[in-house]
């Protein structure tokens, strides 16, 4: 268990960059809601910087897309921890991705035009595929409750769709 | 010229619009957590293919160059079926989300 807990959050490190190794222990079901809605949150939060930012029709699309799909799943989310009656609670791996999340936006805005456009296909694609990384290999197979699980494996399959969608968008650009 | 035969003129105007094939039918594709089912239908010219979405998220039946069928969260939406072939389609939201329609001729 301990073996194929840590090799579990080795994957989710190598994919993230870190932000899902932070927590050593396997996460409680009120740090995964917290964690999943985190996620969905900054993306949210890239999406509308791109929208204020790119000029780029494909982008802009997407990044509408990103907004309007994330938002239904987080109030999907909200609605089900107020039914389960659990509080998500903060944790390392949410505030290591918000902190890394952060450090990309003020990256990302320093740039214009088609370099920005491309890094932030770029970020989209990594950032999907490392969520999509920790959802498989540490919050679905830690998560206890039998709706949150089968709401995270709902996410995972949007997830996947958006990182492939991102993969299109970047292929276009090029 | 009467007003009859206008209107007889009419009538047999919009009687060969409406003489549709009567075997035309509407088949249902229902979406479900991002999945199609039937993941392939078989269908005649005519038919009408309905996606029933249940999701929160909107998706589309797309075929590129083709079709591209915006099916609203929690809608309906309806294609009629112009032509023969076979078609795989996809969503452009989440092009993980694959169907396809075999469509005989009439
Ligand atoms: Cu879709």
């Amino acid at each position: 268990m301990r073996v194929r807990l840590s090799t579990a959050i080795a994957a989710a490190f190598l994919l993230s960059g870190g932000a899902f190794a932070q927590d050593a222990a396997k996460p409680t079901d009120p740090q995964i809601a917290h964690i999943a809605y985190t996620a969905g949150q900054i993306d949210i939060t890239a999406a509308k910087q791109a929208i204020a930012k790119s000029k780029n029709k494909e982008v802009l699309a997407f990044a509408e897309d990103m907004v309007r799909d994330h938002e239904a799943v987080n109030k999907q989310a909200l609605d089900l921890v107020k039914k389960l009656n659990v509080t998500p609670e903060d944790n390392n791996t949410s505030r290591s991705l918000a902190k890394q999340a952060a450090d990309k936006q003020a990256e990302l805005a320093k740039l214009n035009g088609a370099a920005y456009d491309k890094a932030y296909v770029a970020n989209e694609v990594a950032f999907h595929k490392a969520v999509n990384g920790a959802l498989g290999t540490l919050l679905i197979p830690s998560a206890n409750n039998a709706e949150l699980k089968s709401l995270l494996e709902t996410g995972l399959k949007i997830f996947q769709g958006h990182e492939q969608h991102a993969e299109h968008v970047a292929a276009a650009m090029k | 010229m009467s007003l009859g035969r206008y209107a007889f003129a009419f009538l047999v105007i919009v009687g060969g619009v409406n003489s549709a094939p009567v075997h035309a039918k509407t088949i249902q594709v229902v979406i479900d957590k991002l999945v199609f089912s039937p993941t392939q239908v078989n269908a005649k010219v005519g038919d009408t293919i309905e996606w029933v979405n249940g999701d929160i998220l909107a998706h589309t039946a797309t075929v590129r160059g083709d079709w591209d069928v915006m099916i609203a969260a929690k809608k309906s939406a309806t294609l009629v079926l112009k032509k023969a072939g076979s078609f795989e389609y996809y969503c452009r939201f989440h092009p993980n989300m694959k169907g396809q329609i075999v469509i005989e001729p009439e």
